[in-house]
């Protein structure tokens, strides 16, 4: 059978409407200067944080210390979440609990409408980009800018998005340039970054001095002083919130921690594994909201108590969303974040969507050579590809792919049609035969030939080891 | 039942055993404090800071006069340092702020290992001003430079006030195309006077 058909076959009743992972991997690689411009622009990211680390004698403790905090904080999160809640009612913050998206999205909506607010600025909060808070707002009259450059970028394009660090990632000067003289009147053809982003910057403060509220994310919540703390290099989560009279923090469950001496741990672990940088330019730590301001927290689960309740993959909940394991993934490189459709990509992506939707996610698991690099470079050491490994496993098992076999093949399409991937990754003799034996027991639906200027090296090696091991 | 008892209810029944909390023993690899200011400055500098070393506070004094004479909206929280701004205070619309030309404010803390100072809030009289002002100068005792975050985490206490920041650099951002571009919405460069006084 053509591969084609193959996949046109099997993917639509499975995705619906939405591509899967290696339909619009295809689309994004159509471009191939382009898709080899993320590729590298993303490893010289990975490169700038393996020279930072490298500067860090202790980094490999730091690592264990970060990962076994967060694990300890797993197992007792519940009393962590009400001793953060009593802390943090006592500093005056109002605290909000949401059981899924439509609730963490309501809880906004109410205050927005009980304060009678018609300026709204977002920091970067990937919590209400899973929980779709600016498509839930504007359907109901509510405008939300994005202030992070990258993101409001992406929200002039309509686009989500396609990286949880770098927003805007996936897009060349060149768009930016377009993109900003149609929404702000730049001058046409003028790409220098400098010029761009000092444009944003004057159209931005005009957004923090008339907004009334300010909705940030939160990347640690302190249980002890019932504080939190939000990491920028921009300024704009401090300039929205200090300026507007409410602030809302949204946060997962598991952005806990038990005592602010562990933020030394976990600032020196974050920065450096997401751009390589020392520490953000701003690690700002709230404790009470300011003289006559308003201070709310919504605190959120949507599917995150599910996962921990999973033994397999509970400690993805771990995750500081450093993106260290994206930059470094030989397929998100050269796919691409959208080629996820989900709002968090890359290989953390990959196991925190199916806990959300396994149907609708069935494919993400598949979107990865199993290399290890991701667990290799995460700061709080989950083993991220064991668990997608274990998600294939799980997806077949509990039916939501009617014939494993075949979904698996889809979601492998992509990956296995791009040899370059496994020249990245190597140790593909290694895993590619236990995790996938039928691709090699039937040559007519590989589709490891599909791709018709295949470099020649991997593929004499793909024969040879193929040959070899076919029995 | 409450969403809160639910989330609550969820944990308590699918969390794992209790696993100990480790403990924190990183040690530093320096015991110099004149290394921890050599690197404090180097790390500082290498992300688009700028770091002066004085032994008096004679030239800010005159620096801050001359930029007054100058016309630009210069604003002083130090007493050391001659009149202080008092229309600054907690309350300040943004509207007003965002006319700050340059803003002088006391460091509690440096980190040698990322470059950043530690803030409080008294020090900075309104939160947004160290974003807002076009140009940052913080003024920082030589001898307040400890090796890294453990460290400095042991030396500040985050709740004490209502709001604190590591701050390291002038604002930035990289998100056209990985170019590093030097004031996004915070100020556009800052300086860092080591004073050993
Ligand atoms: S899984 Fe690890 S490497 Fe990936 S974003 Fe989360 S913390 Fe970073």
């Amino acid at each position: 059978m053509n591969p084609k058909n193959f996949n046109r076959l099997f993917f639509e009743p499975i995705q619906g409407a939405t591509l899967s992972h290696s339909e619009a991997a295809e689309i994004f690689n159509k471009d191939e200067a382009r898709t080899d411009w993320h590729d590298e622009t993303l490893w010289f990211v990975r490169e700038k944080r393996d020279k930072a680390v490298r500067q860090i004698s202790e980094w490999e403790q730091l690592r264990t210390l970060g990962s076994d905090i967060k694990d300890h904080t797993l197992s007792n999160l519940d009393n962590y979440l009400t001793e953060f809640e009593k802390n943090a009612q006592a500093n005056g913050i109002k605290i909000h609990w949401a059981i899924d998206a439509e609730e963490h999205n309501e809880i906004i909506l109410r205050i927005i409408r009980e304060q009678k607010v018609h300026q709204v600025v977002k920091s970067k909060s990937m919590l209400t980009e899973e929980c779709h808070l600016n498509d839930f707002l504007s359907q109901r009259g509510v405008e939300v800018v994005d202030t992070d450059l990258g993101e409001r970028i992406v929200q002039f394009r309509n686009e989500p998005p396609s990286h949880i660090v770098l927003p805007a990632i996936h897009l060349k000067k060149q768009d930016v340039s377009e993109t900003f003289h149609e929404h702000l009147g730049t001058e046409k053809g003028n790409n220098d970054p400098q010029y761009l982003t000092e444009a944003a910057r004057q159209h931005l403060r005009e957004k923090f001095i008339k907004s009334q509220l300010a909705i940030t994310g939160v990347n640690f919540a302190i249980a002890s002083t019932g504080g939190f703390v939000v990491c920028t290099n921009e300024g704009n989560a401090d300039m929205g919130a200090h300026a507007a009279k409410i602030h809302i923090a949204c946060m997962g469950i598991e952005k806990i921690i038990p005592k602010a001496e562990h933020l030394g741990v976990f600032l020196r672990l974050l920065a450096r594994s997401a751009t390589g940088q020392p520490i953000t330019t701003y690690s700002s730590h709230f404790h009470q909201p300011r003289a006559g301001q308003q201070m709310h927290i919504i605190i959120v689960d949507n599917g995150r108590t599910k996962q921990l309740g999973r033994p397999d993959f509970r400690s993805s909940l771990k995750c500081i969303r450093c993106a260290a394991c994206f930059n470094t993934c030989p397929v998100y490189r050269r796919s691409g974040g959208h080629s996820y459709h989900t709002a968090v990509a890359g290989p953390i992506g990959s196991i925190l969507n199916p806990n959300l939707d396994m149907k609708a996610n069935a494919d993400l698991p598949f979107a990865s050579t199993l290399c290890g690099s991701c667990s290799n470079v995460c700061p709080v050491k989950i083993d991220i590809h064991v668990q997608l490994y274990k998600w294939r496993q799980e997806l077949v098992s509990e039916g939501y792919t009617a014939t494993g076999k075949k979904v698996a093949m889809k979601g492998m399409a992509f990956v296995l049609s791009h040899p370059s991937i496994y020249r990245i990754a190597g140790k593909m003799g290694r895993w590619m035969m236990r995790a996938f034996p039928f691709i090699m027991n039937n040559k007519s639906i590989n589709p490891w030939y599909k791709q018709r200027d295949m470099p020649e090296a991997p593929k004499q090696s793909f024969r040879d080891w193929y040959k070899k091991n076919k029995q | 039942m409450s969403s809160r008892e639910k989330i609550l209810g969820a944990i308590s029944t699918n969390k794992p055993a209790l696993i100990e909390l480790p403990v924190i023993d990183i040690k530093s690899t320096s015991n110099l404090a004149a290394d921890w200011v050599d690197q404090f400055i180097k790390i500082l500098e290498s992300i688009g800071g700028k770091v002066i070393q004085l032994s008096s506070i004679d030239l800010i004094k005159k620096e801050i006069q001359q930029a007054k004479i100058g016309g630009e909206y210069i604003v002083n929280t130090l007493p050391i340092l001659g009149e202080v701004n008092t229309e600054i205070n907690s309350t300040m619309e943004a509207s007003l702020l965002e006319t700050v030309d340059r803003a002088y404010i006391e460091g509690s803390l440096g980190v040698a290992e990322n470059g950043s100072v530690w803030l409080y809030e008294n020090q900075i009289k309104n939160r947004l001003l160290p974003f807002i002002c076009q140009h940052l100068v913080i003024c920082l005792s030589i001898n307040k430079i400890v090796p890294n975050l453990h460290e400095a985490y042991k030396q500040i206490d985050v709740a004490k006030e209502g709001y604190g920041v590591f701050l390291a650099g002038p604002s930035k951002t990289a998100d056209i195309e990985q170019s590093l571009v030097i004031g996004a919405h915070g100020a556009r460069s800052l300086l860092v006077y080591l004073i050993s006084e």
